[in-house]
């Protein structure tokens, strides 16, 4: 997901890099008063970490392999506000030595991986954990906070390319996030079954919920929410209307549209977003909606409650 | 250390090694932001850029395989990006525009990271009221990632001599193992350096 230089025009590269700016010094100042002198060589060797992490590959499908990014793990493991440094401080290491990613670009990778990855990732974490507070709960809360934080960062990276004009939204949105719901899943299942690992290993690093007080955690995660509300409203909701119509457009100009209507090859439960029976078109694509993350929910669901049986085994 | 390639051509002596840090980074940064800004129909500006460039290669006695060897590397990575831009009307243009900027911007960057050491930049960076923890994390991550790459190619290899067929799902495992154990050796490696720090007077 990294986006190279020349793919961003310079409004693009300056809105996401003031958002951004903006999340890595809240994280900065939120750090300079609350991290302990001992923890700061540990957010270098979680740069490390993390970009040694995502040099490892698992097999997603048909050939093709995805890698970690690694926000929402750093995110659980060290708090939200070192989550975001420690990702920012990857990408600039991995754009001013490894040319992996641009420098004009830098601001809009910040955004998606750092901003969304980690402290977005972690919200849907807190939110999650609020409902579950057992270790059952943990688990769900990394699977889902994993997969929703890495889905919306795809879809915030292909409306930036849109918002370019590099790329027309039609075709980036469905490739980006298609393929990073594939992504996605590794990323959810191989977070929780390192976290695992690692309380396994070093019961105490995964025991100790690094977090500040509850004060400041709340006015953090509304401030990271509100710049990621912000960046979704300007890069994905000007596009978000005119979806889906590629496919579409195409059908209904060449004149297979109804033939197409007329024999689905395979009748879809949600055609097109879509429920038959509800009127509304709106009310249907949020109904839709729930059923997909329903659907995400039970699947992390069970993998904790996996999980959960084998740490009680081994302990 | 072996992954020493990535930058290995960074403490050369040549004219453009002995320019100061902070002349290089400004100049790679105009270079880039320019040929994001400059539209298509100057032409002119692209191949001067492209000339700069080499000349740059040529002062640095950088060799040209070594640089051509990078940028190819480096090519998947904007091809993957740049084929969504073929779907579209005249993305053909679209194409060949994309590809010519992001390699500029490319060969840019690859000739920065090796004419200028990294702890240059840090210098630059601090000397521009960076806030000095995420400069000390960037120096420690510099430090420290070729080790944990090295560490965690390590482990891929031992789990590669051990396993015959691996199936899917004990290759997500596996891969997970070793995510899990490099997060628990870094964490080691950290509080090591963290008494090597005080000993040594860091407050």
């Amino acid at each position: 997901m990294h986006i190279p230089d020349g793919f961003l025009d310079l409004k693009t590269a300056v809105a996401t890099g003031a958002l951004s700016a903006a999340a890595v010094g809240i994280s900065l100042r939120r750090l300079n008063g609350s991290l302990p002198r001992k923890k700061v060589p540990l957010m270098g060797l979680a740069g490390a970490f993390v970009f040694a992490a995502q040099m490892v590959n698992f097999p997603v499908a048909a050939g093709t392999s995805g890698h970690l990014m690694g926000g929402v793990l750093a995110a659980v493991l060290l708090g939200p506000a070192a989550g975001v440094v420690v990702i920012t401080s990857v990408l600039i290491v991995q754009c001013l030595l490894f040319a992996d990613g641009g420098i004009v670009a830098l601001g809009a990778n910040v955004f998606n991986m750092g901003v969304i990855g980690s402290a977005g990732g972690y919200a849907i974490y807190r939110g999650v954990r609020i409902l579950f507070r057992n270790q059952r709960g943990k688990y769900l809360a990394v699977v889902l906070a994993a997969w929703g934080s890495t889905v919306l960062a795809a879809a915030c990276c292909a409306g930036e390319l849109a918002w370019s004009g590099t790329v027309p939204w039609s075709s980036a949105f469905p490739a980006m996030t298609d393929v990073h719901m594939l992504i996605a899943v590794g990323e959810a299942v191989i977070s929780s079954l390192a976290l695992s690992a690692i309380g396994a290993a070093r019961p105490d690093i995964v025991a100790e919920e690094p977090r500040s007080a509850p004060v400041h955690e709340g006015r953090d995660l509304l401030l990271y929410g509100g710049l990621i509300t912000i960046g979704a409203v300007l890069f994905i909701s000007p596009f978000a209307s005119r979806w889906p119509d590629g496919l579409e457009a195409v059908a209904g100009r060449l004149g297979f549209g109804s033939a197409a209507l007329a024999r689905p090859l395979v009748s879809s439960p949600f055609e097109g977003y879509t429920i038959p029976g509800l009127g509304s078109p709106v009310a249907a694509t949020v109904v839709a909606g729930l059923a997909g993350t329903c659907i995400v929910f039970a699947g992390g669901f069970l993998l904790a409650g996996w999980l959960t049986r084998r740490s009680r085994n081994e302990a | 250390m072996k992954h020493d390639y990535i930058d290995r051509y960074a403490r050369l002596d040549s004219p453009v090694h002995r320019l100061p840090a902070a002349l290089k980074l400004a100049l790679a940064l105009a270079l880039v932001i320019s040929t994001v800004i400059v539209p298509m129909s100057a032409p002119l500006y692209f191949v001067a850029c492209a000339l700069f460039l080499v000349c740059v290669i040529f002062l640095g006695r950088l060799p040209l395989r070594f640089v051509a060897v990078r940028l190819l590397t480096l090519e998947p990575l904007v091809a993957g990006v740049a084929i969504l831009a073929l779907m579209q009307h005249d993305g053909l243009l679209m194409l060949i525009r994309i590809l010519v900027r992001s390699n500029l911007c490319l060969l840019a960057m690859v000739l920065l990271s090796n004419t200028t050491p990294f702890a240059g930049i840090l210098d630059v960076l601090r000397s521009l009221r960076v806030p000095s923890l995420l400069v000390t994390v960037l120096a420690l991550m510099y430090r420290y990632v070729f080790l944990l790459i090295d560490q965690s190619e390590r482990m891929s290899r031992a789990r590669a001599s051990r396993t015959f067929a691996p199936r899917r799902g004990s290759r997500w495992k596996t891969a997970a193992g070793i995510v899990g154990q490099l997060f628990v050796r870094s964490t080691e490696r950290a509080e090591r350096i963290y008494a090597a720090m005080t000993a040594r007077g860091w407050r």
